[in-house]
């Protein structure tokens, strides 16, 4: 079971994955994610599901080589090997319905997770707008998918090395400033970007929706580690998320508890693995 | 090769004979790891009996004609047999005795509330005050006999014909593995889904190695399968599974999806990093090892100073759980008083063995963060007891003004847990108590869903591992019956 499938280096530390899922590839819907464990006594880990097919009972994963687990991952698992767990779908899927134009958003990682929900935008008739961002045009992956799954795709990145110079939320701006009417934005990618992106929309008045990626262990409402303030209630990401009306996030607090581990998870990269220069990834 | 201990030399009755009860002679103690040792390590605190010692204790049962430990036993189990076959030397016979009441002996005899249930009704306490049969040893002596030394094959002593019927358990705690081994046991196909990567539930998720090695739980589960049970890890029903196709696949549904869902008390920082729930510290420790600093990659906080909130079975577990963590101070903090206090006896006189410090009729107010939102003390208030509340225990009332600080770096919230509402809200017309707590009919276990039955915390609300493997037995029997019933008879809760 849960054998891996495929294997891709998408990008510098960028992965994507086919596994081996059946009643999870039958049963995914746009927005939801599921939870690797790469050996028995692995820590469990939430990933988006970045595509399904059901015809295959296959699931596919993008994954940045970012903490112990998901290097552990990216670097030691090949394809034809078995993962010890893999559970889901989990979450509430996307509110999807005919909105109309709805812009979609994803930053870096966060293009992947993007692409069932534009396909599902698309479908119930919307006109999808989808903004993609890179740091560089060397990080740049899946850019032409997800120009089929969308009406319009912009391209952004950091250095201008393709497409805008810039980033997500300078191309939003230029289209929201040139009066476009938009009924609804999500947003996908780094914590920094997500909140510069709620940030930006607020005082626009456009519904605008985030999906969060908080530490979890099980993933089905178990534990609460996920929690974050929303709207000042507490919420599990897990079983309430992990989408949420972004003007009603607690940004401060969930920074807060994503840096929980870090202590723990440097001392076990440096522990577990002579290569060191993951860490840079953490920093981010 | 179990049966061949020389009952003689262990106490000087021969096969036949009559044997002459100690019950005038104090109850043997059972062996425990020394303090210094296991505040060091995660193995089990209580070292059981050997045959010598089980044997001994077994010959001070009277094996009364009409025992009150029976009626007492939550699952009725024939007590005064079981031990009678234990002074025999019979000690897989004993557990094989004990299976047909409690399908999970191992566990029980180790986590059950025995002081309260069983052995608080021994008539031995009459004429020999506070010297019951150590009942719960002996199941564990038993039970823990037959499944190092004696894995027999369960399925053809067990194996009756194959009814043809097919039954889906929702969940692999206590509750379910019960009503699935019975249900096995009566010949009907069992599917039991669990949502996490091993079977076991609260067993394996809640209940510390200390308290309950995991290795003994996964022996109790394998017997469970070795009757025929079919477990499917990494299903969440009404996620990975449809609720539906669950319902239309099978001729019953039993649901022990469990209780959980942590409780918090909503204060302020209770968001903090460093404050937990207690259901996130233990499936941290317990189900992902977080103890085994080297190879287990889930990381847990070392506290330094812990502060665990309430008095359950939960928070001797977390306290006890921080004191091995290598925390210099971890205090019990509690709105009520000792008396009042839920948790198992053992557990209690463990936890202060241990170093745990009880901080009485007190409540936090909030917490306070570090500039890096880290917990660095809580708020606490003192309380005074007031006239009995609905629990019969007298309600806590806060004392103004006596708020203080006290510093700690970790916070482990341990005030109870409810059912997870994923099946619930996924199967309308399912009815249920406080949103969550499912209803079901006490003497038939249906729910108000055709098909579907319930039992364990999922009915309750967290309680006790014998309530829910007796759940589990008693839905196995109503739906044993509905399943052979060609009218498919239903009686839905009132």
């Amino acid at each position: 079971m849960y054998t891996i499938t495929r294997k891709k280096v998408l990008a510098s530390g960028v992965i994507e994955m086919g596994i081996l899922a059946p009643r999870i590839a039958k049963a995914h819907k746009p927005g939801q994610f599921l939870m690797v464990m790469n050996r028995e006594e692995s820590e469990r880990i939430p990933l988006t599901i970045a595509d399904s097919d059901p015809a295959k009972g296959e699931v596919t994963i993008v994954f940045l080589e970012v903490g112990r687990s998901t290097i552990e991952l990216g670097e030691d698992f090949k394809e034809g090997d078995s993962l010890f767990a893999v559970v889901g779908p989990l979450g509430t899927p996307t509110h999807i319905e005919p909105f109309g134009t709805v812009v979609v958003m994803g930053g870096g990682l966060g293009v992947a997770p993007i692409y069932p929900i534009c396909k599902g935008l698309k479908a119930a008739g919307n006109t999808v707008v989808t903004i993609i961002g890179y740091r560089r045009k060397d990080l740049m992956f899946w850019h032409d998918k997800l120009a089929g799954a969308s009406t319009e795709t912009i391209v952004t990145t950091d250095d201008g090395s393709f497409g805008t110079k810039g980033f997500v939320t300078d191309a939003l701006k230029t289209i929201h400033d040139g009066g476009r009417a938009i009924d609804r934005i999500i947003a996908i990618g780094p914590p920094v970007m997500m909140r510069a992106v709620s940030n930006l929309t607020q005082p626009w008045g456009i519904p605008t929706w985030v999906s969060l990626n908080t530490i979890m262990v099980d993933g089905t409402g178990m534990c609460g580690g996920c929690r974050v303030e929303i709207g000042k209630e507490s919420k599990f990401v897990c079983v309430d998320g992990p989408d949420f009306d972004a003007h009603l996030v607690n940004w401060d607090e969930m920074f807060a508890r994503m840096k929980v581990y870090t202590a723990e998870e440097r001392a076990a990269i440096l522990a577990n693995h002579e290569c060191k220069l993951h860490l840079d990834n953490i920093k981010r | 090769m179990s049966e061949t201990i020389d009952i003689a030399a262990l106490n000087g009755v021969k096969e036949g004979e009559k044997k002459r009860p100690r019950s005038k002679e104090k109850r043997l103690e059972i062996a425990c790891q020394t303090v210094e040792a296991r505040v060091r390590n995660y193995d089990e605190v209580a070292l059981g009996y050997g045959p010598a010692e089980a044997v001994a204790e077994s010959m001070r049962c009277l094996e009364c004609p009409k025992p009150r430990c029976v009626v007492a036993c939550p699952v009725h189990i024939d007590i005064p047999t079981f031990i009678g076959l234990i002074s025999r030397g019979k000690f897989s016979q004993a557990a094989e005795d004990i299976r047909q009441y409690n399908n999970l002996p191992s566990v029980c005899g180790r986590v059950c509330p025995q002081e309260n249930l069983c052995e608080a009704a021994c008539i031995v306490n009459d004429t020999n005050p506070k010297n019951p049969i150590a009942i719960g040893r002996l199941e564990r002596f038993a039970s823990d006999w037959q499944l190092t030394h004696d894995v027999r094959d369960a399925a053809s002593v067990h194996k009756r014909p194959a009814t043809g019927f097919k039954i889906a358990v929702i969940g692999s705690g206590p509750a379910g593995l019960s009503c699935s081994a019975d249900l096995a046991k009566m010949g009907h196909s069992v599917d039991l889904f669990e949502a996490l990567h091993k079977p076991g539930g609260v067993l394996m998720y809640g209940i510390p190695e200390f308290r309950l090695p995991k290795a003994i739980v996964q022996k109790e589960i394998e017997y469970v399968k070795a009757l025929g049970v079919t477990m499917e890890c990494n299903v969440v029903v009404g996620r990975t599974l449809p609720v539906k196709e669950v319902l239309d696949s099978y001729d019953a549904v039993f649901v022990a999806s469990g209780a959980g869902f942590p409780n918090m008390m909503n204060i302020p920082g209770e968001n903090l990093n460093g404050v937990y729930s207690a259901n996130e510290f233990l499936t941290r420790v317990n189900l992902m090892k977080a103890w085994k600093n080297d190879s287990a990659g889930t990381p847990i906080r070392k506290p330094r100073k812990a502060v665990v909130v309430g008095a359950g079975f939960t928070a001797f577990d977390v306290v006890r759980i921080a004191l091995r963590l290598g925390a210099e101070e971890a205090s019990i903090v509690y709105r009520r008083s000792r008396e009042e206090m839920p948790g198992r006896g053992e557990e209690i006189e463990h936890s202060l063995e241990e170093g745990a410090k009880f901080v009485l009729l007190t409540n936090p107010v909030k917490y306070l963060g570090d500039e890096n939102g880290f917990v660095r003390g809580v708020v606490v208030q003192k309380m005074d007891l007031g006239e009995p509340d609905s629990s019969g225990r007298r309600r806590p009332v806060p004392i103004k003004g006596s708020e203080y600080e006290i510093e700690c770096d970790l916070v482990v919230v341990a005030i109870g847990q409810t059912p997870n509402v994923l099946i619930p809200s996924n199967l309308p017309g399912l009815a249920t108590r406080w949103g969550s707590v499912i209803k079901v009919n006490r003497e038939s276990y249906m729910t108000t869903v055709p098909k579907v039955f319930a039992g364990g915390d999922a009915i309750t609300g967290a309680a006790t591992v014998i309530l829910a493997t007796r759940a589990g037995r008693e839905a196995a029997r109503s739906m044993d019956a509905y399943v052979r019933d060609p009218a498919r008879t239903w009686n839905p809760p009132a």
